[in-house]
């Protein structure tokens, strides 16, 4: 078995995809930490590494009409110092790891990784992103929210590469961004709270919640964002109530060495609150 | 699996396994001692090297990824014109006591101010969020980097 192989461009990579079981391998920093095998120690890996970091057709970012475009192997430093980047996609990218880590790390990596606390998947959930998955024959397109099938699972078929990431664009006047953590430079998520609006004159014309870490996947109802969808922000505290309980049936969290279930649970009914009482009030004429 | 790279300004060409790590060929392969294992995970900065004049801790990089970079380790850093500037000012703020993640955050200090040469303090701690430092408390850390920028280490 080849430890490894760099490909000098993507057709190479998609025909080593299709021949042969690789791992592809970009920024490393989920991979080099899940293989680790101690101090001094070479990690261990049970197929041919395939690298990908470097392949120019997967370092393009760009706009294509209103829909923001980025290449597999954009960093996410790279994405922070776009000026195309949306500041609330730059606010989330800031609260993750630390510099060291973000110029390594890429966006394709946090998707593929599927870990419920991938910090930028509520963003893409909620921005109906899409992922582009290329093999040697093929190409489709898949939104990241159907994507991902469970923690660790994604429908990436063995001889697919995910070469780029879609975020069509939308216009909030409401951005709220939560991650509670511990230490900033780690990589735990308690929980996290994206929520988006867009009002005019008191009215909720678009409206987006998602939740991080608290479920075996990301939160996100349009059911619930529908009864908001078209009423008078005043109306709010009114349905509050009924809101939260729909919220609370799809919070699942876990207790784990990170934190609780309870603690996830209310916590996260309080964001929900706070985004829709505090946030949403100010719009008010 | 054969790369070739850039080592503190010498073309380098080894014969390695693809997931070698960068921190063991550093310490192992070339002596170069300056990099530190602290947690191998990426969490605590003592293992950081410039790579091409980014910051980055060499437990998380793997032999293949590393093809054609260009990499710098505190050795060489602090021989140059910068880094004495900034090896100074950690000595002038009081910012070593065991000094054992001093190389660490020296190769961050340089990636902060190769981005932005006059940081303010937030700034400097963002930059610095990635080191873990156990004897200082790290406000003499962030004053030696304070006086590394006001002394011109982000500009020559
Ligand atoms: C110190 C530290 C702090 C961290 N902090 C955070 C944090 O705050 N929030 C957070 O969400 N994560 C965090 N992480 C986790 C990690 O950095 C992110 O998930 C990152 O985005 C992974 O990207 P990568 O390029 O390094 O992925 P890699 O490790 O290279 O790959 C991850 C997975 O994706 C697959 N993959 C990568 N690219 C492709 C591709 N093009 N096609 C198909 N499959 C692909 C790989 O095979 C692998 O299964 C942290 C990690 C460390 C070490
Ligand atoms: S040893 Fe590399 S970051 Fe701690
Ligand atoms: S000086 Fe001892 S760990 Fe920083």
């Amino acid at each position: 078995m080849l430890d490894g192989y760099l490909p000098a461009k993507l057709s190479e990579a998609l025909d080593m995809m299709a021949e042969c079981d690789c791992i592809p391998f970009a920024g490393g920093t989920d991979l080099m930490v899940q293989h680790a095998r101690g101090s001094g120690v070479r990690p261990c890996f049970d197929k041919t590494l395939l690298f990908v970091s470097a392949l120019k057709e997967l370092k393009t970012f760009d706009l294509m009409g209103k829909t923001l475009r980025i290449g597999a192997a954009v960093t996410l430093s790279e994405l922070l110092e776009n000026a195309a980047t949306p500041q609330i996609f730059k606010e989330i990218l800031r609260q993750m790891a630390a510099a060291p880590t973000r110029h390594m790390a890429t966006l394709a990596g946090n998707i593929c990784n599927a870990s419920p606390a991938g910090d930028t998947l509520p963003y893409l959930y909620a921005m109906d992103a899409e992922v582009i998955l290329q093999s040697r024959n093929e190409t489709r397109v898949l939104p990241v929210a159907d994507f991902i099938t469970a923690p660790k699972r994604t429908q990436r078929k063995n001889d697919e590469l995910l070469t780029g990431i879609r975020i069509p664009a939308a216009e909030f006047n409401v951005e709220s961004y939560r991650k509670l953590g511990q230490r900033k430079g780690m990589s735990l998520t308690k929980a996290s709270f994206l929520g988006l609006a867009s009002t005019a004159n008191g009215r909720i014309e678009d409206i987006r919640i998602a939740l991080g870490s608290v479920a075996p996947h990301i939160v996100r109802s349009r059911k619930i964002e529908s009864k908001l969808t078209g009423k008078n922000i005043k109306d709010i505290p009114g349905i509050l109530q009924e809101l939260q309980k729909d919220y609370s049936a799809l919070i699942r969290p876990i207790d784990d060495a990170r934190s609780t279930a309870a603690y996830r649970k209310q916590v996260s009914l309080r964001l929900i609150r706070d985004f829709l009482i505090n946030c949403m009030l100010k719009k008010i004429p | 699996m054969k790369i070739e790279f850039t080592l503190n300004g010498e073309k380098k060409h080894l014969d390695v396994h693809a997931a070698t790590r960068l921190l063991d060929v550093l310490r192992g392969h070339f002596g170069l001692i300056g990099v530190k294992e602290g947690c191998g995970e990426g969490e605590c900065g003592a293992c950081m090297v410039l790579i091409n004049g980014r910051a980055m801790n060499s437990c998380m990089i793997p032999m293949g990824n590393l093809e054609g970079k260009n990499v710098i380790t505190p050795e060489a850093f602090c021989q140059s014109e910068r880094g004495r500037i900034i090896e100074d000012a950690f000595m002038e703020a009081g910012a070593v006591q065991c000094g054992f993640c001093t190389p660490g955050f020296i190769m961050a200090t340089a990636s902060l101010l190769n981005a932005n040469p006059d940081p303010d303090e937030a700034q400097i701690r963002e930059a610095l969020s990635g080191n873990l430092c156990r004897c200082t408390g790290y406000t003499a850390i962030v004053r030696a980097v304070r006086i590394a920028a006001g002394k011109g280490a982000g500009a020559c």
